[in-house]
């Protein structure tokens, strides 16, 4: 569904991303994991088309996205969250989703039906419709962020450290949530620092050191390899 | 009584001007973050328009909606010539070419057109004078009142109530994410110079209907007016714009009102003192918008 060849990303001389390579298969939830600085982030926008590569390729559904800007990454099927939590603040709450369909503004129809939906997933959304998103709490706003994203029917989902700054108990609910994404059958690519909240949902999981992929496998196997926590650490 | 309706008109007329000369500025800054230094122009373009077609015999309405328009394309023009090309560049760089263009179309004006002023043609109801309760007032002080009144309305409509004015707010605040949704970048910056076009066109229809000529630096006094006004109201913020503005207005009327002849020549010196105590109050402006955003 999604794959990433050889992907670099450098800030000025600062290399970010060394070439890494992943695949994330249709209907499935891969973790992309690391500490701070890892890169992370960076691969994260290189994908959304929000930062340029340096080298490689990135294809979505055997579709070349390396060099497309991010209103056409929208548009091939692939929405972002970024860590940051952007919601537009001063936007209602029901502006903020209705931009998440901008890319199917004319279907008034399946919006409508879509938001139903997401109301349903989120009724906290419902509840505040006509509020500011700047007012919303930073679980709610969370949530604002991801249904706004699947306001634009992708089929796959990038969600960026969903769980930043975030409590305990809002986490649990973030990760429940996520896992109701992948049985309806998205495919999702997590970045997280929350290691056993990601390798909980995952099918497989990347770690990432340095810019570069130091392990891979199924989130069993991460699980297992004894020196995830120093790569973690940055040991 | 007449008094006070006379300050009122007076205030409201050049209040709605202001606001409309703000607005037209900081819907473009509010995106991009920069200032356009070519603004004042485009009421320079809508001026001319005027005294070029003003041979045409057209009716006087149809020459307006073509000064207007000209401006709109110029607006358009001013992205495309001085924005787009070094947008991802640099902010000197903009500047210095937004300055660049500014100066093109001002000698184009001195070197094609004349240094000398121009007459524009104006209907004969821009020179009519009523009395409202005692005040006796220029018909095209009303009119003014009643433009900004509708366009304000107009452009609140738009940036409310539609997809596209929705989308420019989002652009405004986080430009990178409302690409992220499929906004596109281009459509939301060159939405953003028509508008600001369309508000240099109306503004200098009613800003020339005063002095009734058109010069090459016409549109400096709209540009620094504008830029005032936005300082006071906060750069960032749609309805601080409107607010520096008619802020502005009663300003420069009080003083207008109450000042000595003799010092009536100093008024902006005196406007620009407050406008340095307002700020020393509220350096942000009195609304300040949205927290978060880089320039994009």
């Amino acid at each position: 569904m999604l794959d990433v060849r050889d992907l670099s990303v450098n800030y000025g001389t600062i290399r970010a991303v060394r070439g890494i390579t992943f695949t994330v298969g249709k209907g499935e939830l891969v973790s992309l994991l690391g500490a701070n600085g890892a890169g992370k982030s960076s691969t994260i926008k290189a994908i959304a088309g929000a930062l340029k590569t340096s080298a490689g390729a990135v294809t979505l559904e055997g579709r070349d996205i390396t060099s497309a800007n991010p209103e056409q990454v929208i548009r091939a099927g692939l929405a972002t969250v970024p860590e940051t939590r952007d919601v537009f603040p001063d936007l209602t709450v029901a502006e903020n989703l209705m931009l998440g369909a901008y890319i199917y503004r004319r279907d008034h129809a399946g919006n409508r039906e879509n938001l139903d939906r997401l109301h349903t997933l989120f009724p906290r959304l419902a509840e505040r419709a006509s509020q500011a998103a700047g007012t919303l709490s930073g679980g709610e706003q969370q949530m604002l962020v991801i249904a706004r994203a699947l306001m634009a029917r992708p089929s796959v989902l990038l969600l960026d450290e969903p769980s930043l700054g975030l409590a305990p108990a809002i986490v649990e609910r973030i990760f429940e949530m996520i896992e109701t994404l992948k049985k309806s059958g998205l495919t999702i690519l997590l970045v997280e620092q929350n290691v056993n909240q990601a390798l909980a949902v995952a099918d497989r999981a990347y770690v990432m050191r340095l810019g570069a992929i130091v392990a891979s496998g199924t989130a069993d196997e991460i699980r297992s390899t004894s020196d995830l926590s120093a790569h973690y650490l940055g040991g | 009584m007449a008094f006070a309706i006379q300050f009122l008109i007076d205030v409201l007329s050049l209040g709605g001007a202001y606001a409309l000369m703000a607005l037209g500025l900081v819907i473009i800054y509010g995106i991009l973050r920069l200032v356009n230094f070519a603004y004042g122009e485009l009421i320079m373009v809508a001026g001319y328009t005027m005294f070029l077609t003003s041979g045409s015999g057209l009716p006087w309405l149809l020459m307006a909606v073509l000064a207007v328009v000209m401006a709109i394309v110029f607006g358009i023009l001013t992205d495309y010539v001085a924005f787009r090309p070094v947008r991802a560049k640099s902010v000197t760089a903009v500047l210095i070419t937004s300055f660049a263009f500014s100066n093109l179309l001002q000698n184009a004006a001195l070197l094609f057109i004349s240094p000398r002023p121009r007459n524009v043609p104006l209907p004969d109801i821009f020179s009519q004078t009523v009395s409202i309760g005692g005040a006796i007032t220029p018909v095209r002080n009303l009119i003014t009142i009643a433009a900004s009144i509708v366009l304000l309305a107009a452009v609140a409509f738009l940036m409310r109530k539609t997809t596209l004015g929705i989308a420019m707010r989002a652009a405004a605040t986080n430009f990178t994410m409302a690409r992220m949704l499929g906004v596109p970048a281009n459509l939301i910056i060159s939405s953003a110079f028509a508008l600001s076009g369309f508000l240099a066109g109306v503004v200098g229809l009613l800003w020339i209907g005063r002095i009734g000529t058109v010069v090459p630096g016409v549109g400096l006094e709209p540009l620094l007016v504008a830029f005032i006004a936005t300082v006071i109201g906060g750069m960032r913020s749609l309805p601080g714009a409107v607010v520096g503005g008619f802020l502005l207005a009663l300003i420069d009327t009080t003083l207008n009102y109450t000042l000595s002849q003799d010092l009536l020549k100093f008024r902006d010196a005196f406007t620009f003192s407050l406008v340095i105590l307002i700020l020393l109050w509220r350096p942000e402006g009195l609304i300040k918008g949205p927290a978060s955003g880089q320039r994009t």
